[in-house]
């Protein structure tokens, strides 16, 4: 077992720092522009915020679908609090530069975006957590949707800049940050998943009863897993934001808790790479392998596709995730993790029986 | 030596105008196995349910150790029915929630096991350990608590070793078969460090052989863990042989109390098992 495990570490840390060395590669390589650094990108924040989701939905049991809420309070207060001094005449304009005059470093506002998502989940949970399954849905989806709804407020613009877009804050250039960002935050997740109190999360997901029974306080350690989950979905929202180089409150529509909830289930609920890997999958059908159906010009031969037309694309993704779906009804992963001791088992239990 | 691990006094639980508890009295005393009996649908659950804090009762109170943990009197219109003018009394509100009595050493099973499905049996009993932490999530997160997190895991294996399930700690709980599994119920229970355990039908669904294995078993849990067990139980063999004393509920009320071999010769309890003799 304990060899196991060590070698299961280790091998994940040469996979990871594997891919960190393909990345500086392939920038290398590749023209800044290529489709493979969008879907790298967008694909590592997806991850962060799915497996946030998951870590909701997957571990503890609780179906809140309000992730799009807190990536937009962790954008608007990335976007906030990074815009330059200089520059927040130009963006703020139509509220006389805003109220806010100074500029933090990235890595605390990056920061900050997640405590405020958390201390906003904190409040929300303190009465929506008494809320079961779809009710604690509805009453997180409506959270989401409210939140998108002030932000866009002119009375607050002063802060928020109202329904105009917030920009000129700082970006990142090279794939390597989000993807640095995002493995830290998943690792510390992964940390507490497997720690006495992820155990704790999954008892709730199990047996709520028995897990009240066994001294298990199930108000505190449900309102610690929202908490943490928002956490990390605010940092994600900061991540995004400066993916986008713009932040507008009207993007964060539950559209998007949507497409983080197929992400999820995509993936298998309950598995960490699971999240991951399905959300490199979505992104990069979504933005990149399915975009020839939106081109009207395409033609095999000489043959003209004429049902070939932009929006086409999403009638295709549709029946790709049916099927996903109808075949694999608990995700790519199930509640499986992927790891190379269970992976060099299987092969060798082959072996044996093909001997 | 009568030294209170449990006290009940005047519990009544009312659910609309269904009384499932009617001014139950009780006590256990430290060492000993006292059996709660009676036909189905008698309020024994119901009882263990508002000692574990799973209900609030309508009225009444629950002492462990002494200490009140429990305590509900009724206010408004159920207050007159009950207290009459005696107002001063009724004041104090105890209503903690069910994982703060289990800190306190009140550990329990379920009449329907109540297993966590997904976890291995190693891990069912590792969970149960989380009460008694210290770290919090800081902490627990980053690992700097590998020491407690080791001992637990000591501890873990050692009760597992106890109680026979060892050799399948890895397995998925759900593949044992049903005997081991009440098993692990227990098992669970007492990684939470009780002083009383309570036991919510343990031989149900039992055969014989199984159900005497489970009579030594409790006593020898009840020696080797210095506990005091409280339980409910439809096998007579086993109430009969292992019980200190036992309480008797019929409808919700107390009909009879007593040792064993009082509760035997008892033409109430007999009266209320077996239907009244038309002919006596």
């Amino acid at each position: 077992m304990d060899s196991n495990k060590k070698r299961d570490l280790a091998a994940s840390v040469i996979l990871i720092a594997l891919l960190f060395l393909i990345i500086t590669v392939l920038e290398q390589l590749l023209p800044k522009t290529s489709m493979i650094f969008t879907v790298l990108k967008k694909g590592s924040i997806y991850a962060l915020v799915a497996v946030s989701m998951n870590l909701l939905n997957g571990f503890t049991g609780l179906f809140s679908l309000g992730q799009a809420g807190f990536m937009l309070l962790g954008a608007y207060t990335y976007g906030i609090l990074t815009i330059p001094v200089s520059a927040r005449a130009a963006v703020y304009q139509y509220y006389n530069g805003g109220i806010v005059q100074f500029a933090l470093p990235v890595f605390a506002a990056i920061l900050l975006a997640g405590v405020v998502a958390a201390f906003f989940a904190y409040l929300i949970g303190l009465p929506v957590l008494h809320l079961k399954s779809d009710y604690l849905a509805i009453a997180t989806l409506g959270f989401a949707e409210i939140i998108r709804a002030i932000f866009q407020w002119d009375k607050i613009g002063a802060l928020t800049n109202g329904s105009n877009l917030l920009r000129k804050f700082p970006i990142f250039h090279s794939t390597l940050f989000p993807f640095a960002v995002s493995a830290v935050c998943i690792g510390i997740i992964v940390l507490l998943i497997n720690s006495t109190y992820g155990r704790a999360f999954k008892a709730i997901r199990d047996d709520e009863v028995a897990a009240e029974a066994m001294g298990i306080n199930l108000a505190h350690h449900k309102r610690l897993a929202f908490t943490i989950s928002s956490f990390f979905a605010g940092i994600s929202g900061a991540l995004l934001a400066m993916f986008q180089t713009t932040v507008q409150a009207s993007q964060f529509k539950s559209a998007m808790t949507y497409e983080i909830l197929l992400i999820v289930v995509i993936g298998g609920v309950g598995s960490i790479t699971g999240s991951c890997i399905s959300s490199f999958l979505f992104v990069a059908c979504s933005e990149w392998w399915l975009r020839f159906l939106d081109n009207s010009d395409t033609f095999i031969g000489s043959i003209h596709l004429s049902m070939l037309r932009p929006g086409f694309r999403k009638v295709v993704f549709s029946v790709v995730i049916m099927a996903i779906v109808l075949l694999y009804q608990k995700g790519i992963m199930g509640d499986k993790e992927f790891s190379i001791s269970k992976i060099r088992e299987k092969l060798k239990k082959k072996k044996a029986e093909d001997e | 030596m009568s030294d209170r691990v449990l006290e009940l006094k005047d519990i009544t639980l009312q659910f609309g105008g269904v009384v499932a508890v009617n001014s139950l009295s009780m006590h256990v005393d430290r060492g000993e196995i006292v059996s709660l009996i009676g036909p189905n649908g008698a309020g024994k659950t119901t009882a263990f349910n508002a000692i574990t804090g799973v209900y609030v009762p309508t009225n009444g109170c629950i002492l462990f150790e002494g200490k009140k943990i429990v305590e509900n009197y009724p206010h408004g219109k159920m207050k007159k029915l009950y207290a009459g003018s005696d107002n001063g009394k009724y004041t104090q509100h105890i209503e903690p929630t069910p994982d703060a009595i289990t800190k306190l050493g009140v550990a329990r099973t379920f009449q329907n096991i109540r297993l966590w499905k997904t976890q291995s049996v190693f891990d069912n009993v590792l969970i149960a350990k989380h009460l008694r932490r210290t770290s919090n999530v800081f902490t627990a997160t980053f690992r700097l608590n590998a020491a407690e997190e080791k001992k637990q895991r000591e501890e873990t294996a050692e009760l597992l070793n106890i109680l026979g399930l060892y050799s399948v700690k890895d397995q998925n709980c759900t593949t044992l078969p049903y005997g081991l599994q009440r098993r692990l119920e227990i098992a669970r229970a007492l990684a939470t460090e009780p002083k009383l355990l309570l036991l919510d039908e343990p031989a149900a669904g039992m055969n014989p052989q199984e159900t005497l294995e489970l009579t030594e078993f409790i006593g020898k849990i009840r020696d080797d863990f210095k506990l005091t067990v409280c339980m409910i139980e439809h096998h007579m063999d086993l109430v009969m042989n292992i019980s200190d004393r036992i309480y008797v509920l019929n409808f919700g009320a107390l009909i009879a109390k007593g040792t064993p071999e009082e509760i035997q010769a008892n033409p109430t309890v007999i009266a209320a098992y077996l239907g009244e003799d038309k002919n006596a």
